[in-house]
């Protein structure tokens, strides 16, 4: 008789109102694996990997952990069992540092300076760096992402749950994720891998089980598979690469910015100094670099949350915004999309509808001398779900509710179907599935077209270069001359990010782009 | 078997509305087992304290004048909890309307005219809103938590009030009682509307009410106070400034508290020692209870009006002490606070759970 799965599932559904999640799911991963667990936005990858880690109950069937079936009614049985996870929505508190966060999220009491000790045997063993004495508030995403892996690590987890955890990491800072992994897969726990970019299932995973409207469509070995032929798996049909028409970068200048500087807005934060940079109608203005290096900043300058020092610093068609509020610039042509699309660029407690009045107010003209035309919002949002198929009931349900990659396209949606002139997005396809990637794309080429200055800020290299007429990288709130994609290699890219403070051992390699 | 907790979804709705009726229930039947052990009547006395002021026509009019302070204040307060602002100190702002109201007052006793009432509205609404802006400036200058200087400037209000009082206001035919003089006819309004025993003050809270529904439901506003409670990062990115909503929802609910002070001034006819009733505290009470929606508001104002009038009538007929209503009025913030469990989560009933049985480190 051969061991006995690490863990197994077999029949699991979860219904939610409207929705079946799950439905008859069953698959095995075997002590050491490292299993892929793929599908489209929405198709329950989420809400099967929160009911092995206890957050949520199945509504039937069973699941088996070395071959005896258990029950975990909450996340404390399942870390007793052995289960790690690492969400694909971060849960930390703002206002504490790094340690008090891990400290909170063990079982037991752990002295601070012991636990200190812990973690940075963790992080040296396993090469991730981090200052344990940060505030949460002043760590990027990226950053966020390795307290989650360094907790998890810290329990010694025999199966290690990881809800798409690269959607923001850097290409070296992935291949270090993955070097993790396939140790601690050398070492006997079974790793369960949650992620969109499949071209990382196939350098990682040896087994893979692909989801579909809740249901189990297909097991593959993605090592035999392309990351082509399992998208279309997960989709049920042919994949479509976005077509990028012929440049007509041409128009006039729509967004300039003039030597912007602004301090640390907190001591971990980084400060702007002396960035410059246009971008003209037709255009998509890239800017590549490391998580932390003033991205977050950038972004809150541009759209308004943050203001320079003089009007004249950001002009948007020629109009000085500099001074102005995130309002002042919506209605000059200026929106945006900042990286977390939970709390920042969405508030999870208000329905769809809420939320587009959230930005689009007063572009699409639902205020009204102060009132709101709820009817308006309502239209619009069922426009941006319908437009972007966003999977959900529709515009009263919770932003909170929708999947992942499914909030993603209504946030995204919500800024483009307001046809701004000056479009400033933070990891635009951060957490979306192939299909969806490739219509954001789409919808940003085409927004393009139509005579928009697009200014694209994300960690994926891939993406600006597909993407993209100019290039620039950010790195310690510097950005570096634009250069046309055209000119530039992806090793001059991965010099121009490297020396960062933030993961000073990108320094030396460069970028490993696929 | 034991129970066990298990977090909700998302915050449950029905609970929501449910736990201020389920808390009310528990502190009754609590209230029981409290006075019975104390050797008084318990049932007799929560049957006094609960339903002889519903129950009893000539009560209603007592009930009514307790209940319009309440509700006109928590409107104001349940604006500011929506943005998570906690103005403690509507008690202050309340006396600071009064001696807005009697100031003006004062200034045109001998002198009439249709224009005085609204005047003297007018002045102690602006005033309640000033002393109000106060913890503002203080908290988005200085960064000073807007819950502990707001309950501080309480404090000052009462010095100020007995200053007035037992100085400059003193009514010269009074005595030497510690009172300012009567409000003439010119500075009154109607004890009750139309005959019909019910006082402006409850008109007013009803207009009140559907006014601050309208402001939280369909005004931008009101959703950018909703934004800044839920997720402020977003509501910024939204175009809404956190320290504008700080101003505007603490001078809103200052001005409300305000307001509630003048008409109270103009049931009691002048201002005295016993002025500062506490209605400014149990508001905060009446905003709890009623989750800081406008119907629920006025449904929490009655109950919280209730046990007033209901704690005198236990005190003359079970001989309870006063401080009978009070306590009933804490019981029930506490039951309020610890019911909200309920909303977000959710009581499971488990046997022994199998998952330990796999589990070893
Ligand atoms: N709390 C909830 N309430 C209602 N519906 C929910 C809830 N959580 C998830 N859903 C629904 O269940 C379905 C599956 O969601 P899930 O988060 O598991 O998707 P996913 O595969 O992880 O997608 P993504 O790749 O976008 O993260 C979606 O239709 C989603 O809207
Ligand atoms: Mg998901």
């Amino acid at each position: 008789m051969s061991v006995a799965p690490r863990l197994e599932l077999i029949d699991v559904s979860k219904r939610f109102p409207g929705v079946l999640a799950n439905d008859r799911v069953s698959l095995s991963v075997k002590p050491g694996e490292i299993h892929a667990l793929l599908g489209e936005n929405g198709a329950g990858k989420s809400t099967l990997v929160k009911m092995i880690y206890g957050i949520q109950a199945p509504d039937s069937g069973s699941v088996l952990w070395e071959g005896q079936e258990v029950r975990i009614p909450h996340p404390r049985a399942a870390r007793r069992l052995g289960i790690g996870m690492v969400f694909q929505h971060f849960s930390l508190f703002e206002a504490m540092d790094v340690l008090e966060n891990i400290a909170l999220g063990l079982d037991g009491a752990v002295s601070r300076k012991q636990l200190d000790a812990e973690i940075r045997l963790v992080m040296e063993k396993y090469g991730l760096k981090l200052d344990p004495r940060r505030q949460i508030s002043t760590l990027s995403v990226g950053e966020r992402q390795r307290i989650e892996i360094v907790r998890a690590l810290l329990l010694n987890p025999r199966l290690l749950i990881m809800d798409e955890p690269t959607s923001v990491l850097t290409p070296q800072e992935v291949d270090d994720l993955f070097k993790t992994l396939r140790r601690l897969a050398s070492e006997g726990c079974s790793i369960l891998y949650i992620s969109h970019k499949l071209h990382e299932i196939v350098e990682l995973c040896e087994r893979a089980t692909i989801l579909r409207g809740g249901k189990v469509v297909a097991t593959c070995d993605p090592r035999k598979e392309t990351a082509r032929s399992m998208g279309e798996m997960m989709i049920g049909s042919d994949l479509r690469d976005p077509a990028r028409g012929q440049l007509s970068v041409e128009g006039p200048v729509r967004l300039s910015v003039r030597e912007l500087s602004l301090p640390k807005p907190d001591d971990f934060g980084v400060a702007l100094e002396q960035i410059s940079f246009q971008v003209k109608g037709g255009e998509i203005f890239g800017i590549a670099g490391v998580a932390g290096n003033g991205q977050n900043e950038l972004l809150e300058a541009l759209c308004g949350e943050h203001l320079a020092d003089l009007h004249t610093t950001i002009e948007v068609d020629g109009s000085p915004v500099g001074r102005s509020g995130p309002s002042g610039r919506r209605k000059l042509g200026l929106c945006s999309v900042p990286e977390e699309r939970n709390g920042h660029a969405a508030i999870g407690a208000f329905s769809l509808s809420d939320n587009a009045i959230l930005t689009a107010r007063s572009r699409m003209g639902f205020e009204n001398q102060g009132f709101i035309h709820k009817a308006g919002a309502d239209e619009f949002a069922a426009n941006v779900i319908k437009t972007f198929a966003v999977k959900t009931l529709g515009p009263d349900a919770l932003a909170g509710s929708l999947s992942g990659g499914n909030l993603q396209k209504y946030v995204m949606g919500r800024e483009i179907m307001q046809s701004p002139g000056v479009l400033v997005v933070s990891q635009p396809t951060w957490g979306v599935d192939a299909g969806s990637a490739a219509f954001i794309h789409q919808a940003l080429i085409d927004l393009a077209a139509q005579g928009s200055a697009i200014v694209v800020i994300s960690q994926d290299l891939d993406e600006l270069l597909r993407l993209c007429d100019r290039l620039s990288v950010i790195n310690l709130g510097k950005l570096s001359t634009p250069r046309p994609v055209g000119d530039v290699s992806v090793q001059e890219l991965g010099l121009l990010m490297g020396g960062s403070h933030a993961t000073p051992a990108n320094s030396a390699g460069g970028i490993h782009a696929a | 078997m034991r129970l066990r907790l298990e977090k909700r979804l998302e915050p449950s709705r029905a609970m929501l509305v449910l736990t201020p009726v389920l808390s009310v229930i528990a502190i009754m039947l609590l209230g029981i087992i409290i006075f019975d052990g104390l050797g008084y009547d318990g049932p007799q006395a929560v049957w006094e304290l609960f339903f002889t002021p519903v129950l009893d026509v000539y009560k209603w009019r007592d009930v009514a004048s307790k209940a319009a302070p309440l509700i006109i204040i928590a409107l104001g307060l349940s604006l500011g909890n929506q943005a998570k602002i906690w103005n403690i100190g509507a008690e202050g702002q309340y006396i600071l309307g009064a001696i807005g109201a009697a100031g003006v007052a004062f200034v045109t006793q001998s002198m009439t005219g249709f224009w005085i009432i609204p005047l003297m509205i007018l002045v102690g609404m602006v005033l309640g809103a000033i002393y109000a802006a106060v913890p503002a400036v203080l908290r988005t200058r200085y960064g000073v938590s807007e819950v502990l200087s707001s309950l501080m400037f309480v404090y000052v209000s009462l010095q100020l009030l007995s200053y007035l009082i037992t100085g400059p206001w003193k009514d010269p035919d009074g005595h030497n009682f510690p009172q300012t003089a009567q409000l003439t006819d010119a500075q009154l309004l109607p004890h009750e509307l139309w005959d019909s025993g019910i006082p402006p003050g409850l008109l007013v809270a009803l207009i009140g009410a559907v006014i601050f529904y309208i402001i939280v439901s369909r005004t931008v506003f009101g959703f950018s106070v909703r934004a800044i409670g839920e997720a402020p990062h977003a509501a910024r990115y939204g175009g809404f400034s956190s320290n504008g909503i700080v101003w505007a929802t603490l001078m809103i609910s200052g001005a409300m508290a305000g307001l509630a002070g003048v008409l109270e001034l103009m049931q009691l006819t002048r201002l005295n020692l016993g002025y500062p009733s506490g209605y400014g505290f149990t508001a905060i009470i009446v905003s709890l209870l009623g989750r800081s929606h406008p119907v629920g508001v006025f449904i929490a104002g009655i109950v919280l009006a209730i046990t007033y009038v209901g704690g005198q009538v236990a005190q003359t007929f079970v001989h309870v002490p006063n401080a009978t209503a009070g306590l009933f009025q804490a019981l029930l913030l506490f039951a309020i606070l610890a019911s909200d469990l309920l909303v977000r989560y959710r009581i499971r009933i488990s046997t022994t759970s199998p998952s330990t049985k796999g589990a070893h480190s």
